[in-house]
C-alpha cells in the first residue's frame, strides 16, 4: 500500500453529509483509487453528531483505520470529538462559522459560506466549495468532480450543475492560494482504471437476491436492514418482484411463507428485534417445510439498543430462536462480494432443504462502502427443486409433501399443480401433511426435518484461511469482521510475525470435519467478535469441542479497526 | 363437473353437535355450485376448532399458526393469483390474536374469502372469553362475568372500508352457502362473519338463541355501497340479529395493483440474473 490516506467529515444532520461524502467517494473511485467508507452516527442527544469518513488506497482496502489524515469540520463537535484522531494532518473548518477555541497549525481556515455566497450567490453551494478544497488538498485534478457533479445534479437543470461546479473549483483554487503545506497530501492517481463498483454490504444483498430470481420480498422497515428492502423494491418492477411492507414482522416472515408455500422465491429482511417477533414463524417455516431466506442486520440490542451502530450480538439468538427442536441455516458474509453470492446461495440452499435460510449480517457491512469489481453472475445458479407437471403425471402413488425419504428432503410440489393436493400444517403431521399425534409418527418426522441438517453440514465449505497455512497464531473470525482481521494479519506479517485468519461465512450447520483440520494445526487461536461473550467461540465449543486460547471482543457499537485489533492482541500479550 | 363427493368426507375431532359442521358444509356446497376443483382451492387456517376445518375437506391447506391465517394467504395469493383463496379463522384467532393482521389485510384488500367461525368463545382452550363474548358472560378465568365491550367484527370492517361485509349463521346452510359464494365471487377481500354455536363452551349463545333472534335481510333498504347506512345497520344486534350482506365497495385488489401480474402468475416468472449485470453498472 504505497497509498492510504483517510479523510472524515463530521457534521451536524441535515448539512448534506451523507451527499458530500458519497461524492467524494465516488470522484474518489473515478479517479482510480479503492475507496472504502462508513458512515457512523454518534449519539443524539449530542446534537446528532455524524461522520462519513472515506480511506483510501491504491489497492484493495476492506477496513477503516482509525488516525484521520484530513479532517472537515462542519460542526463544532467534530473539532471537540475527532481533533485528537489528526495526527500531521489538517483540519478544515469554515472559521467564519465555527469557532475554534485552540487554533493549531493544525487548523486551516476555508471561508466555505463566503466563497459559496460570493462565487454562486448562495450559502447553500458551501458543501460543493467543501468538496473542491479537498481534492485541491490531495493535489489531483479538478476534472473527476466536475464529471461526479454533473451526475448527481442531472436533474436539477445546467445553471445548478455550473453552480456548484464554480463552488467546487473556488474551493480548489482557494486551497491552492492560500494552503501553507502545499502539496503535503498530494496522491497521484492510479494509471489503471478498473472500472470498479462503488457497493455497499446492503446493496449487494439487493443484487444477490435479485441475481437469485426473488419473487417476492415482505418485511417491516427496520434499521439497519431497510436498505435491502428499499434496494429490491427500486428495482422490483425490472425484475417481476412483488414488494409488500407488512404491518409488523410477525405478518412479514408468515407472508413470505405464504407466497413459498405456493411457488414464489421470497424472502424477509429484518434485524433483531424484528426478528424476535418472527420467531414463531421461524418454528413454522420448520416444520411445514417451507423455504425461506431471512436478511438478518445486525444492531446492538437488548430490546432499542443502539439502533444506528453495530454488534454481532444475535448469533445465538439465531442459532436457537423458536421453541423445538428444527433445522435452520446461517450464512454469514464478510464482504459484500460475499453478501452477494451467499444471498444466492441461500435461495439454493432453502429450495433444497426446504428450510429458512438466515443471512446474517451486521450494520457495519451493511452500510460501509467497498471498492470492487462486478460480481459474477455466471456463477449464480438458481436450483428449485420442485416437481415439475410431467413428473407428477408419471407418479402412481398419490402425492405426500412430507414423504419419508433417506435424506429427509420430501419432493416438493405445489398447490395448484394438476392432480395433487398440497397440505401444510404448523401441528406434527404424517406424510400427508394432516395433523397426527402418534409418538411414532412423531419420531419419524422429527429425524426427517433434523437429518435434512447433516446431509447440509456434508455440503457446507470449509472456513477460508488468509495468510498462510501454518503460522503461530491463528486469528479466527466471522461475517463482517473479514476485513479488518485480514489487514491485521497483513500488518503483522510484514513485520516479521507469523499469523494466519481462518474466517468463517458457513455458520451453521458447522462443518466440523472442515473446522477440525482448519483449526488442527493451529498453535495460539484468538477468537475476534463484535460482541460480548464470544458466541462464535461458544459455537466452536459446542459443535466441535474447540477451545480457542484468547478473545478479543467489542461491544461498544463501533466495529473493529485494525488499531484495536492490534491493541487488544498487544495487551492480551499475543503479540 | 365437481361434486360435493369429491370434497371427500373426514374423521373430525369436532363435538357432535358443533356449528362448525354446518359451515363446513356450506363452503364445499359454495365451491361445489362454484365448479372450483379442489385443486384450485387453497384453505389457509389458524390456529383453534375452526382452523382444523382444511383437514376435513379435500382441498390444498395452508394450516399455519394461531391468528396468522391473513398474512399466508394473502402471499400465496400474491405468489399464484390463479388459486381460490379462502381463510378460514375464528373469533379468537382473528379478531384476538390476529387483530393486526385483520386490519391491514382489509386495508391491503387482497382476493381472499375470510370465513370466521365467531362461536363468541374459546373453544380449544375450553371455554375462556373472546373479543367477541358478550358483557357478563361468565367463565372460569373471568369469573365476575366478561368486562370487556364485545368487538363488532362487521362494523369495524365497514369502517375500514372492507370490500365485502356479510354475516352468516352456521344453522341456515342454504343461506351461509349463498353467502359464500357472493364472496368468492367477490373480487378482494371479502369478510364472511359466521354465528357458530359452541355447544360444549357456549352456554348463553346457543342454536335455540340464535334462531330466535337470527333473520335473513331481503333488502337492506340501502345501496351496498352506501357505508354510513351499512355501519348503521351492523350496529343492529340483540333480539333481532340480521344476517346477508351488508356492505360491498368493488375496488381494484391488492393483486390488481401488482403489474408484474398481469402477465401470470409469479411464481411462472424467470430469474432476471443477467440483468442485475445492468444494475452493476450503474454503480461503476
Amino acid at each position: 500500500m504505497n497509498i492510504d490516506l483517510n479523510l472524515k467529515i463530521g457534521g451536524a444532520a441535515g448539512q448534506g453529509l451523507q451527499t458530500t461524502g458519497m461524492a467524494l467517494a465516488k470522484t474518489l473511485k473515478e479517479s482510480g483509487f479503492h475507496v472504502f467508507a462508513t458512515q457512523y452516527y454518534l449519539s443524539r442527544v449530542r446534537g446528532g453528531h455524524n461522520t462519513f469518513q472515506i480511506r483510501i488506497s491504491d489497492s484493495s482496502v476492506y477496513a477503516m483505520t482509525e488516525d484521520v489524515d484530513l479532517l472537515l469540520a462542519l460542526d463544532p463537535d467534530s473539532i471537540e470529538q475527532h481533533l485528537s484522531e489528526v495526527r500531521d494532518g489538517v483540519v478544515i473548518v469554515d472559521a467564519d462559522v465555527i469557532e475554534v477555541k485552540d487554533p493549531s497549525n493544525m487548523i486551516f481556515h476555508v471561508p466555505m459560506l463566503k466563497i459559496a455566497k460570493d462565487v454562486c450567490g448562495d450559502k447553500i453551494y458551501s458543501n460543493s466549495v467543501s468538496m473542491g478544497s479537498i481534492i485541491g488538498l490531495l493535489c489531483l485534478e479538478l476534472s473527476d468532480l466536475e464529471k461526479v457533479l454533473t451526475l448527481s445534479f442531472k436533474k436539477k437543470g445546467e445553471d445548478i450543475i455550473q453552480k456548484n461546479i464554480d463552488a467546487a473549483r473556488a474551493g480548489y483554487n482557494y486551497v491552492k492560494d492560500n494552503y501553507p503545506g502545499g502539496c503535503k497530501f498530494a496522491v497521484s492517481e492510479p494509471k489503471e482504471k478498473e472500472g470498479m463498483m462503488l457497493v455497499n454490504g446492503n446493496q449487494a444483498v439487493g443484487l444477490g437476491a435479485l441475481a437469485a430470481g426473488v419473487q417476492f420480498l415482505a418485511a417491516y422497515p427496520m434499521t439497519p436492514s431497510t436498505g435491502v428492502m428499499t434496494y429490491v423494491a427500486a428495482n422490483a418492477d425490472k425484475f417481476n418482484v412483488v414488494v409488500e411492507q407488512a404491518e409488523d414482522e410477525i405478518a412479514a416472515l408468515n407472508m413470505v411463507l405464504g407466497a413459498s408455500f405456493a411457488g414464489a422465491r421470497s424472502m424477509t429482511t429484518t434485524s433483531g428485534g424484528g426478528f424476535s417477533l418472527m420467531a414463531e414463524a421461524l418454528g413454522l417455516a420448520s416444520i411445514t417445510e417451507t423455504p425461506s431466506v431471512i436478511f438478518l442486520c445486525q444492531r446492538p440490542g437488548p430490546a432499542t439498543g443502539l439502533p444506528t451502530m453495530t454488534e454481532q450480538g444475535d448469533l445465538q439468538f439465531v442459532l436457537n430462536a423458536a421453541q423445538g427442536e428444527f433445522p435452520r441455516c446461517i450464512l454469514a458474509p464478510g464482504t459484500p462480494a460475499d453478501c452477494f453470492y451467499l444471498t444466492a446461495e441461500a435461495f439454493n440452499i432453502a429450495d433444497k432443504y426446504q428450510i429458512p435460510v438466515f443471512v446474517l449480517s451486521d450494520q457495519y457491512l451493511a452500510d460501509s462502502l467497498f471498492t470492487l469489481p462486478k460480481f459474477d453472475t455466471s456463477k449464480v445458479t438458481v436450483e428449485r427443486h420442485l416437481l415439475s407437471d410431467q413428473e407428477l403425471r408419471t407418479k402412481k402413488e398419490e402425492y405426500k409433501r412430507y414423504k419419508l425419504t433417506p435424506m429427509g428432503i420430501s419432493p416438493r410440489a405445489l398447490p395448484g399443480q394438476e392432480g395433487v393436493l398440497v397440505v401444510a400444517d404448523s401441528d406434527e403431521h404424517d406424510e400427508f401433511g394432516h395433523i397426527n399425534e402418534d409418538p411414532d409418527n412423531r419420531i419419524k418426522m422429527n429425524d426427517k426435518r433434523m437429518n435434512k441438517l447433516e446431509v447440509l453440514r456434508e455440503e457446507m465449505p470449509a472456513p477460508k484461511i488468509y495468510g498462510k497455512q501454518d503460522a503461530s497464531i491463528t486469528l479466527i473470525g466471522w461475517g463482517s469482521t473479514y476485513g479488518p482481521l485480514a489487514e491485521v494479519v497483513d500488518q503483522l506479517n510484514e513485520k516479521g510475525k507469523s499469523v494466519n485468519l481462518v474466517h468463517f461465512t458457513h455458520i451453521h450447520p458447522l462443518p466440523i470435519e472442515h473446522v477440525r483440520r482448519s483449526l488442527s494445526k493451529a498453535k495460539r487461536t484468538v477468537c475476534v467478535e463484535n460482541n460480548s461473550t464470544g458466541q462464535f467461540a461458544r459455537l466452536l465449543k459446542v459443535d466441535a469441542d474447540i477451545d480457542v486460547t484468547e478473545k478479543v471482543l467489542r461491544y461498544d457499537g463501533k466495529p473493529f479497526s485494525p488499531e484495536f485489533i492490534l491493541n487488544a492482541l498487544k495487551e492480551k500479550e499475543v503479540i | 363437473m365437481v361434486s360435493i363427493e369429491d370434497y371427500g368426507k373426514f374423521e373430525t375431532a369436532w363435538c357432535p353437535g358443533c356449528g362448525n359442521f354446518g359451515i363446513l358444509k356450506a363452503i364445499k356446497q359454495a365451491l361445489v355450485n362454484l365448479g372450483k376443483e379442489p385443486s384450485e382451492v387453497l384453505i389457509a387456517s389458524g390456529i383453534g376448532q375452526s382452523s382444523k376445518l382444511p383437514h376435513y375437506l379435500k382441498c390444498n391447506a395452508f394450516n399455519g399458526l394461531h391468528g396468522r391465517s391473513l398474512p399466508p394467504a394473502t402471499g400465496a395469493k400474491v405468489a399464484n393469483h390463479e388459486l381460490t383463496v379462502l381463510a378460514v379463522t375464528g373469533d379468537g384467532d382473528c379478531y384476538g390474536e390476529g387483530g393486526n393482521h385483520f386490519l391491514h389485510t382489509v386495508r391491503r384488500n387482497p382476493d381472499i374469502t375470510m370465513i370466521v367461525h365467531d362461536n363468541q368463545i374459546y373453544g380449544l382452550t375450553k371455554g375462556q372469553a373472546s373479543p367477541t363474548s358478550e358483557v357478563g358472560m361468565k367463565t372460569k378465568v373471568q369469573t365476575h362475568g366478561v368486562f370487556n365491550m364485545p368487538l363488532n367484527p362487521l362494523s369495524l370492517a365497514i369502517s375500514l372500508d372492507c370490500s365485502f361485509v356479510s354475516r352468516g349463521y352456521a344453522g341456515n346452510i342454504p343461506h351461509l352457502t349463498g353467502l359464500i359464494e357472493k364472496a368468492i365471487q367477490h373480487k378482494g377481500l371479502s369478510l364472511v362473519d359466521v354465528l357458530q354455536p359452541c355447544v360444549s363452551f357456549n352456554k348463553l349463545n346457543t342454536f335455540k338463541w340464535y334462531s330466535e333472534r337470527v333473520y335473513e335481510m331481503e333488502d337492506t333498504g340501502y345501496e351496498l355501497d352506501d357505508r354510513v347506512k351499512a355501519f348503521e345497520r351492523s350496529l343492529e344486534w340483540g333480539d333481532e340479529i340480521p344476517l346477508g350482506v351488508f356492505y360491498v365497495n368493488e375496488k381494484p385488489s391488492f393483486e390488481d395493483h401488482q403489474e408484474v401480474l398481469r402477465s401470470g402468475p409469479l411464481y411462472r416468472n424467470v430469474p432476471r440474473t443477467e440483468m442485475v449485470n445492468e444494475l452493476m453498472d450503474g454503480l461503476i
